[in-house]
């Protein structure tokens, strides 16, 4: 908080001066072009083989995921399931560049970085089947992670909620003293949200050490960026606000890991927040619940498949003698047969017994919920037939 | 003790909160240095600094979405909405986020230490957006608990309890009492109990039950109803949600009669829960249906804020009619 006079970095003009162009000429990093080579003068971040593999593992890890479980939602074993194909570079990289201890605000495209941070096969899958395993006790949909052992806030559906909720916890890292910043995803439809402009605004004025990352994807559903917005992009709205603000490939992991490190390194210590706007494409649907093509071309999903991340990260592994393809085969069958074996292990799971329905409402549940639980335990003992995972169920969950 | 009124009795509770916890963070539009446009933030920032109370940019939702992920991370924040009228941007941060968080979570994270205060209602010429009552509104979120003091006694304790409880707490201040509510308030802490209704006064004809800036008005109706021979006891009942139905219901068990006063519109007025649960708990012991004195369903008017008041007035007929039935 400076204290600065609102007009004395305003020039004098005697002339009319209406400013027409909103194209404001921020440039994407770009590390590799689209073959996997080396951009000209491209300085590559600091990456050993062993990271590098790591980074390829997650990103095939979260394709397969999301292969296996819009498979399963189709055989009707889950209720949903939402992919980011043709995204795991900005997630998975971008996590790559933060510690630990930095908190991760997601949207719900993230799973790459929950991936990378080490989140297990059937904590994915028990999130997923809604059982008595999953921490969120099984009380939203598929795809709202949340784990506070990895720093991973509990994600929320509605759209940019979490951004000036970011600015807040990243100010309240600050001010505890912690070496710790807070990444909060979003996409470029939700930078249309009030939310957006309040967190950013929030964040720049009150100096809160967060990255913003916004994953311009053309995508918000079915409505396309140019019905989204006309300015430059998501960046440009960062420099309006005063916010630090860099433009990347998506597609490009190293590009997305070395201005996710820059960001991190100047919120830590200049305190303050940064807005990374990654240009990439969601190659899936929105959802199990959406169809593209009803309102993109097969023509543009494969021009878009041809810049596929990580295609292109292996291509750059290739060249450095870094890609052994039996083992990302190997990998990749290990992966598949441990979703499906998580899986088969989740949905026998059972959910959480009754009286859980009342819990985490207040932090002891008050008498009226407590009434109402009783009288809902009495109607389910009486129609036990209708209610059959919940009825005559000990505590435990045991049937 | 000392004589405080409503402001300084919460300014007084401010201060104690943040100089026992370095968590407790307050903020909101004009907040700092000015110290709020009623001035409940009065000095905070020149005693605790300008990291720990301070002026937020003039955005409802960013003020309550900040200080829910505020929240989460562990600090205590107090949000100030400048008027209860100006909440609404947030409602959307208040109904999905603050109250949700620790549900949707599986209790991982939570707001627990988050308190919103806001002055609400009527009786200062502010016309229909600087005065309306919106507690029915937040009555229907799971997750969240709403306060509100008639004095500055118990404005002390209960917003102490508030910032101290470990849930989400809108604090709803009667602010046409801001200046006018002068009373003893002990300059130590204390704490008074969040879900419980305060009996006024004891009675044996009929229960009169308010909250807020409307306790007095009933207390003034009372007093006109007891010169004519009728007994009224008088219940604040000071949390809305929970709300003390155990309280109410004995009450009405002995008098056999309830009259419910708030400033809000009637329709969907908290009222109206409130007299279904005790219709369902009292049915053989009422003596006349349960009657409501509140606000018109109209906008908060100006030219006839005199006229739309639900007054001691109209609650002394209310009272009579109830009596009569």
């Amino acid at each position: 908080m400076q204290d600065r006079n609102h007009l004395s970095h305003v020039k004098l003009t005697h002339k009319a001066k209406v400013i027409t162009n909103g194209l404001l000429d921020i440039p994407m990093l770009q590390l590799l072009d689209e073959t996997g080579k080396p951009t000209k003068d491209s300085e590559l971040p600091k990456i050993d083989q062993e990271l590098a593999q790591k980074i390829l593992e997650s990103m095939h890890y979260t394709r397969l995921l999301d292969e296996r479980m819009i498979g399963a939602q189709r055989q009707g074993r889950i209720s949903f399931y939402l992919a980011s194909r043709g995204e795991e570079a900005a997630t998975v990289a971008s996590a790559v560049a933060l510690d630990a201890n930095d908190m991760i605000m997601s949207q719900y495209r993230e799973q790459g970085a929950l991936v990378f941070r080490g989140y297990t096969t059937q904590q994915f899958m028990n999130q997923m089947f809604s059982n008595q395993e999953d921490p969120n006790k099984g009380r939203q949909m598929p795809i709202h992670y949340g784990d506070k052992a990895l720093n991973f806030m509990t994600i929320s559906s509605p759209l940019g909620t979490q951004i000036p909720q970011a600015s807040g916890y990243a100010y309240g890292q600050k001010m505890a003293g912690k070496d710790a910043i807070t990444i909060c995803y979003f996409g470029e439809g939700a930078a249309s949200e009030g939310d957006f402009h309040a967190g950013l605004n929030m964040a720049a004025v009150l100096n809160c050490p967060c990255i913003f990352f916004c994953r311009n994807n053309g995508y918000a559903i079915s409505t396309p960026a140019e019905e989204q917005f006309a300015g430059d992009g998501i960046a440009s709205r960062g420099i309006g606000y005063g916010v630090n603000t860099i433009r990347v490939d998506g597609n490009d992991v190293l590009a997305v890991y070395a201005a996710t490190q820059i960001a991190r390194e100047m919120a830590l210590e200049k305190k303050c927040p940064v807005l990374i706007e990654a240009m990439t494409y969601r190659l899936s649907a929105h959802s199990t619940s959406d169809d593209p093509t009803g309102y993109r071309s097969k023509e543009e999903e494969q021009q878009w498949a041809k810049k596929d991340p990580i295609t292109r990260f292996e291509a750059w592994m290739q060249t450095k003698g870094w890609l052994d393809e039996k083992a990302i085969e190997a990998f990749k069958d290990k992966t598949r047969a441990d979703i499906l074996n998580a899986l088969k292990v989740a949905e026998k799971v059972p959910v959480c017994p009754i009286e859980d329905i009342i819990e985490d409402v207040y932090d002891t549940p008050p008498w009226h919920l407590q009434k109402q639980l009783d009288e809902l335990k009495a109607h389910i003992n009486k129609y036990p037939e209708h209610y059959p995972k919940t009825a005559n169920r000990d505590k435990k969950g045991a049937n | 003790m000392a004589k405080m009124n409503l402001l300084q009795a919460i300014n007084s509770a401010l201060i104690s909160m943040m100089e026992q916890n370095e968590r407790v963070m307050v903020f909101g539009e004009d907040v700092g240095h000015f110290g709020g446009v009623f001035r409940a933030t009065s000095n905070l920032q020149q005693k605790f600094g300008k990291a720990r109370c301070f002026n937020t940019p003039l955005t409802e939702q960013g003020i309550i979405g900040f200080a829910n992920g505020l929240a989460a991370q562990g600090s205590v924040p107090v949000a100030e909405i400048q008027f209860g009228d100006y909440i609404f941007p947030a409602f959307d941060q208040i109904v999905n986020e603050t109250a949700k968080w620790r549900y949707r979570s599986g209790g991982q994270f939570s707001c627990g230490t988050l308190t919103i205060r806001t002055p609400y209602g009527g009786g200062i010429a502010g016309g229909h957006y600087h005065s309306q009552s919106p507690e029915a509104f937040f009555a229907h979120i799971p997750g969240m608990k709403i306060v509100i003091p008639r004095n500055p006694y118990q404005a002390k304790g209960l917003l102490i309890s508030s910032i101290k409880d470990d849930n989400p707490v809108l604090f709803m201040e009667p602010k046409r009492l801001y200046r006018a509510a002068v009373g003893e308030v002990p300059e130590t802490d204390y704490e008074l109990p969040l879900g419980k209704a305060d009996t006024v006064k004891e009675g044996s004809d009929i229960t009169l039950l308010a909250w807020g800036a409307q306790v007095e008005i009933v207390e003034k109706a009372a007093a006109l109803a007891e010169e004519q021979g009728i007994s009224c006891e008088i219940i604040d009942l000071q949390s809305i949600l929970p709300w003390d139905a155990e309280t109410v219901i004995n009450s009405v068990y002995k008098t056999g009669r309830l009259l419910i006063n708030h400033e809000a519109p009637l329709t969907g007025g908290f009222a109206s829960e409130i007299a279904a649960t005790v219709q369902q708990e009292c049915f053989l012991y009422l003596e006349a249906p349960i009657a409501r004195v509140c606000g018109l369903d109209t906008p908060y008017p100006l030219a006839h804020e005199k006229e739309y008041m639900p007054d001691h007035l109209k609650t002394f007929e209310a009272i009579k009619r109830t009596m009569d039935y």
